[in-house]
């Protein structure tokens, strides 16, 4: 498993952290946010549900456009992220803290292909260029 | 290439995001488009809509000629009153929307940007041989909108030659803000109160500052297109180039009230006779969504599982804490109270067809 200490990035702007015991915690990235504009409201999963690394996990809809949210890694989910129901803008403001989305119960390993801050980096730079 | 504003460098400096508006750099947002609708709702927002074009109108056919341009009634204003239409063509498909201010020497049409050029275009187009003048002051003139319920507490200890608490709306004043020479107006596209003031754009900045600085007591904060859009919206107000186009006329749009029929000779006038009366093929409505659906511009709207209509504008109305959305549908499904579904992203939400506006300033 990774540092706990270190984000990983998916080319879809999500994020994910390890915590260790083999758990996840997962949001969308700062770059995102500011994409997105102002987070109205979000369709997260319920706990228990279970992803592959990739899917579609749930939505979020702000004044601009709804975006599809892919999660970095399988597992189940454990935890979802009450505050964000009643304050979107959580997301907006601290999205790669406070903002997180969902935390999940890792299974199927930790994949090999996320990029690190770095190559997230260069992917926003190249996005944008 | 993008056109500025003289106060783009105010916007850079407190940390807006620029987006392309109608050919110019504009301030989408501050902070949060949340926020800056909800001061705006609350207390007092600040918009540059330096974007917008001007035109004066001058010589002694210029009312005459004004008159025959739009839909609405402009021989009624007085001078010091102003009045919402459309300009049309003979089809009556709207050419754009504006505001018409009757002066003691002809008028002063302020028009949407990004119609800027194809209006101007038309307008010398209809102008008779001799005895009207057109002046493009676009480039010249700047524009601030203070809107919101603190607006006139904010602007009357920094006004002379006029009280702004005593301007009625759709009327307006030469006046000094802040000692800046000021076209001022009670106008708006927020559903606030609100003023509308026009200077040279040599003295927008400074205007600007000490609007900022008086306000922010008040709670005023500046605010960008998007809270613009937002608030609008809830007012039931129309954007051109969403809500209407050439292809459309004011009946269709829901806007037959500017349009005075018994005015005399105007173009469009015979299209729009016929239109007013005529069973329509589609018809303007409102519709409210639920507080976790929101309406998109495109989407179709569906009654007994059909498409019935499309949306021209959709958001989410942050002080009526739902989807909402200006549609066209057919005249059948355009009653109020009927049950219909705007298709999002290929799932059919619950929708309703309510009366406009979707938001009502409290009386003060």
């Amino acid at each position: 498993m990774p540092d706990p200490r270190e984000t990983s990035f998916t080319r879809t702007h999500e994020w994910v952290r390890a915590e260790g015991e083999g758990a996840a915690v997962v949001g969308i990235t700062e770059h995102a946010q500011q994409q997105l504009g102002d987070v109205i409201f979000l369709e997260l999963p319920t706990v228990g549900a279970r992803f592959v690394a990739g899917d579609r996990f749930g939505t979020v809809e702000s004044v601009k456009a709804a975006s599809d949210l892919y999660t970095p890694v399988g597992g189940s989910v454990t935890a979802v992220n009450e505050q964000v129901a009643s304050a979107p803008e959580l997301v907006n403001q601290s999205p790669q803290a406070d903002g997180w989305l969902i935390r999940l119960a890792i299974e199927g390993g930790w994949p090999d292909d996320l990029l690190d801050a770095a190559g997230y980096q260069a992917l926003v730079a190249g996005e944008a260029g | 290439m993008l056109q500025h504003t003289p106060l783009e460098g105010e916007h850079l400096r407190l940390g807006a995001t620029l987006v392309a508006f109608g050919g110019f750099a504009m301030p989408l947002q501050y902070g949060s488009i949340r926020q800056e609708h909800a001061a705006v709702r609350e207390r007092a927002g600040l918009f540059d809509v330096s974007h917008m074009g001007e035109v004066s109108v001058t010589g002694p056919g210029a009312l005459a000629y004004v008159q025959r341009l739009v839909a609405n009634d402009v021989e009624r204003l007085r001078p010091g009153a102003a009045c919402y239409t459309m300009m049309c063509r003979p089809d009556g498909g709207i050419v754009d929307d504006l505001l018409v201010y009757r002066d003691d020497d002809g008028c002063f049409l302020v028009v949407n940007a990004g119609r800027h050029d194809a209006d101007l275009a038309w307008m010398r187009e209809q102008l008779p041989p001799a005895g009207v003048e057109l002046w493009d002051r676009s480039p010249a003139t700047a524009l601030l909108a203070l809107q919101g319920p603190r607006a006139a507490e904010i602007l009357a200890p920094l006004t002379d030659g006029t009280d702004p608490l005593a301007l009625r709306t759709y009327h307006h004043r030469e006046a000094a803000v802040a000692g800046v020479p000021v076209r001022l107006s009670r106008t708006g596209y927020t559903g606030e109160d609100g003023f509308e003031c026009y200077c040279d754009a040599d003295r927008a900045v400074e205007l600007w500052r000490r609007l900022i600085d008086a306000g922010a007591p008040s709670g005023l904060e500046p605010a960008g297109l998007g809270a613009r859009d937002t608030l609008r919206l809830e007012a039931g107000l129309r954007l051109y180039g969403q809500d209407m186009d050439e292809t459309l006329d004011p009946f269709t749009c829901g806007l037959g009230w500017t349009v005075k029929l018994g005015k005399g000779a105007f173009i469009g006038r015979e299209a729009l006779a016929r239109l007013a009366t005529r069973p329509r093929r589609q018809d303007a409505v409102g519709l409210r969504l639920g507080p976790r659906h929101i309406p998109r511009h495109g989407q179709q709207v569906l009654a007994a599982g059909r498409p019935v209509g499309e949306v021209t504008s959709g958001g989410f109305g942050f002080t009526v804490g739902g989807g909402i959305a200006l549609a066209l549908v057919e005249p059948e499904h355009a009653t109020i109270g009927s049950a219909c579904a705007v298709d999002l992203r290929g799932s059919p939400a619950e929708a309703q067809v309510v009366a406009l506006p979707f938001y009502r300033r409290p009386p003060a």
